[in-house]
């Protein structure tokens, strides 16, 4: 381990002191900020050259690549996606488990995995395709009692699991647990956790669609995913449940290989990267890929400390059992602000008029811009990444609250949307195809279209006819509101601003974003 | 096959009828309904030029007597129809329902119909014949929203084509109905037995004004007389209460009803046998 500075070692107490004495923090993010502040002193990674000047420094001042706060000594996967189903076949060991016989030990056993799921937010990022999880157990019992103790479930995970980075999965088969789980959460208007329907043309009844929709439209989930796409692009294997893809929707809207996840997510922010260039040429053929390269070497150097040294793989009851495999382990390799790049680009040849999102030459160059990304990542081989070929999987990384003129992945500015949605959903079909490991969009949606589910219904369906990857929608005026993907309750970050204790960490982030990144002034459709 | 005069096409909708559809707005109505939401589509523009001179983006010329638009220039400001005191805009483009339709079907895997609205669209018969057969042709679903004023039985051609009618029932008493819009109601209580007995008929609509309209029994006779023909096709009864948002200057003090009355009219209809109500 490499020595620091005393000065560092100054620094970091007093920002410990802070955590301590914070009046805002929760006790639980208070833990939690203190682990984070001690792993910031080691220093174990062989970091590669040029990256310090790439990745330390403000946002405002340049910054071209984000670890989002990984650490310096990675002791655990960012992501984990645990094979629940093997989980409630077989039981657990180490947790002294027997398998379920009934709803209610079902219920009971997830609920205590889910205590043993390590994440970066250690909070667990997945926690199930629960339809298929309790769909056999649902059969057992009258609909009352599934649906009060799925309630409970429900109120359970939202007011235990402090983050809603935190998600779970239904369909594409409509099943009598899914209609149970998008009743109960369309009436606890709760946000925790995230919610995805797996959305497949030949097998999703438009019923259970509709239902999906009500349910969003009072409490902004579930989200919707083009489940054929995903499916064609995570390798087979090892699926969810019945038809359900070797691939899980977790954190915000993240695709990865189920019982495996994402070692690592770094994120390029393109906008500070095209400020570097001096044309659209020497961005794309010079300065990209070699910010690129950098970037992809240190989430290289990251895993390689994971898996070779960490000894997660080796101890952790996940591995030990075969809940997780290190081989269907992949990672992210994220970006955001393509739009602020492109705009930068065509700044730099006078060309200011023309901006991402409206005008057909700024949209190319988005295009050729995400090509170049392509092309690197489909050249560039990581060891540890078999179960996507030996590359990453590309994201589009949804912000975090501190970014300052930053657009979400390839997302159009708020306040720039095109003003026919029609427009919108067609400037997307060009970006959604490139991102495995997630994507999407969001609509706040006009209160008419309480009385008009099927309106959203057919942009769903269209959508994903036009290969869009993944769509949220929430009604103007609900409480619970998608902020980049992540829930967040409005009443939760009035509170925030008003100094009171707040229980899910991500409502700190809510309140950034709505500063920040002006969430609340989505054009409404 | 003739030209229409086209006011405007919304791509997406999600309040003119089922799911997701573009809705084309036809120019010039032979009623004058006071409380008409929508006075500019009224009209033919008569060419004066008031409005010109008031476009901020250049977007509106005159020249050889004409008022010229160009739409790829407009920002729809709406300068132009505040400006106009003739019911009339000059943002019309005549389309063919060829031209028509090839703006629609650029939306087609996002909408499941289209919906032709006004004015009174169906002062184009024609028109709309075309341009529906090609909207079946594509798979998509076909609603016209209409006065009551055509002759439907006179059009089976149209009628084959058009999946179903949303028809205003503005008022069952003919003097009331001609107070209001300057015409009888014979033709509309034709069309709207005749709509109904076809499986023809989506939508009744009645705007509810106080003082204005006989809500109460304009609501009850429309549903008794269409209740009998609902195993043929649902239709909706949409009660909507008047707002004074959209109006002539002249007929803006109506009020707008409370709830408790529109859910009263409601009741109403569903007393008489309709199942699907909804009140906006
Ligand atoms: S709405 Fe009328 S005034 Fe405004 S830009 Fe268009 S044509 Fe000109
Ligand atoms: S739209 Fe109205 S104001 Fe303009 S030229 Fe026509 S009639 Fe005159």
């Amino acid at each position: 381990m490499r020595e620091i500075t005393m000065e560092r070692v100054n620094e970091t107490r007093e920002k410990m002191l802070d955590v301590v004495k914070s009046r805002t923090l929760t006790h639980e993010q208070k833990v939690a900020n203190m682990a984070n502040l001690a792993d910031s002193l080691l220093e174990v990674l062989e970091l590669p050259e040029g990256l310090d000047d790439l990745l330390n420094r403000d946002i405002t001042e340049g910054q071209c690549i984000c670890d989002l706060c990984e650490g310096h000594a990675p002791l655990r996967p960012r992501y984990i996606v645990p094979d629940y189903a093997k989980f409630m076949k077989e039981g657990s060991k180490f947790l002294e488990l027997p398998p379920p016989s009934d709803l209610y030990e079902a219920l009971n056993s997830l609920l205590i995995f889910y205590k043993h799921v390590p994440s970066v937010t250690n909070f667990p990022v997945y926690v199930g395709q629960l339809d298929q999880l309790l769909d056999p157990f649902v059969q057992d019992v009258d609909e009352e009692t599934a649906h009060k103790l799925i309630k409970l479930f429900f109120t359970h995970m939202d007011r235990t699991i402090l983050d809603s980075f935190s998600h779970a999965n239904i369909g594409p088969v409509p099943t009598k647990a899914g209609e149970i789980i998008l009743d109960v959460v369309g009436e606890l208007e709760d946000a925790v956790p995230n919610l995805t329907m797996k959305v497949d043309p030949a097998l999703t009844t438009d019923d259970f669609i509709l239902r999906g929709v009500k349910a969003a439209l009072h409490t902004a989930k579930p989200s919707f995913a083009n489940h054929p796409m995903f499916a064609s692009e995570f390798a087979e294997g090892l699926s969810a449940g019945t038809d359900c893809g070797n691939y899980v929707i977790a954190s915000c809207y993240n695709g990865l290989p189920y019982g495996g996840g994402s070692y690592t997510l770094s994120r390029l922010i393109l906008g500070n990267i095209a400020k570097r260039a001096e044309n659209r040429e020497d961005f794309c053929t010079k300065i990209l890929p070699e910010v690129c390269d950098i970037m992809a070497r240190y989430m290289d150097e990251r895993i390689r400390f994971m898996v070779e040294e960490s000894g997660f793989f080796e101890n952790n009851f996940l591995a030990k059992e075969g809940f997780i495999r290190r081989d269907r382990f992949s990672a992210m390799f994220g970006l955001v602000g393509l739009a602020e790049a492109v705009n930068v680009l065509l700044e730099k040849e006078g060309k200011s008029g023309q901006r991402f999102g409206h005008d057909e030459e700024a949209n190319a160059l988005g295009v050729r811009i995400m090509d170049v990304i392509r092309d690197f990542n489909a050249a560039h081989e990581s060891k540890y990444c078999e179960i996507s070929g030996g590359h990453f999987l590309l994201h589009a990384q949804v912000g975090i609250a501190s970014d300052i003129d930053v657009s979400p992945g390839t997302r159009i500015p708020i306040g720039e949307e095109p003003v026919e949605l029609h427009d919108h959903l067609q400037v997307l079909q060009h970006f959604h195809k490139y991102f495995a490991s997630g994507t999407g969009d969001i609509f706040p949606i006009d209160l008419t279209v309480h009385r008009n589910p099927d309106y959203v219904l057919d942009i769903i369906r269209g959508a994903f006819k036009e290969n869009l990857r993944y769509l949220s929608f929430y009604s103007a005026d609900s409480d619970v509101i998608r902020i980049t993907g992540y829930l967040v309750k409005r009443s939760e970050i009035d509170k925030l601003e008003a100094e009171q204790n707040v229980k899910h960490d991500t409502t700190a982030l809510g309140m950034g974003a709505k500063h920040n990144g002006k969430i609340l002034e989505r054009k409404v459709r | 096959m003739g030209a229409a005069p086209v006011n405007r096409i919304i791509r997406f909708s999600s309040v003119d009828g089922p799911g997701n559809r573009s809705v084309v707005f036809l120019q010039g109505c032979n009623m004058n309904c006071r409380y008409c939401h929508n006075p500019e589509t009224r009209a033919l523009c008569i060419h004066c030029g008031d409005c010109v001179d008031g476009c901020p983006t250049g977007a509106l010329s005159f020249a050889d007597g004409e008022v010229r638009y160009d739409h790829s220039k407009c920002v729809f400001c709406d300068a132009c129809i505040k400006t106009c005191t003739h019911d009339a805009s000059p943002r019309i483009r005549h389309l063919t329902p060829e031209e028509t339709f090839a703006e629609i079907v650029k939306q087609r895997p996002y909408i499941r119909g289209v919906t032709v609205s006004g004015g009174e669209c169906t002062l184009y018969p024609d028109y709309l014949t075309e341009l529906f057969s090609l909207c079946q042709k594509a798979g998509l679903h076909t609603l016209l929203d209409s006065n009551g004023t055509l002759d439907f039985s006179a059009y089976p051609e149209l009628l084959k084509v058009t999946d179903g009618v949303m028809l205003d029932v503005k008022s069952w008493e003919a003097s009331v109905h001609k107070a209001v819009t300057d015409l009888d109601n014979g033709d509309v209580l034709r069309a709207l037995s005749f709509l109904a007995s076809q499986g023809k008929l989506n939508e009744i609509r009645t705007v509810v004004v106080p003082g204005l309209v006989d809500a109460e029994r304009t609501v009850r006779e429309a549903a008794r007389s269409v209740a009998p023909f609902l195993d043929k096709a649902p239709v909706r009864y949409k009660i909507i209460a008047f707002r004074p948002m959209g109006v002539r200057e002249a007929y803006r003090a109506y009020e707008t009803p409370d709830g408790a009355a529109l859910n009263a009219l409601a009741d109403i209809a569903r007393a008489e046998g309709m199942t699907d109500v909804v009140v906006v």
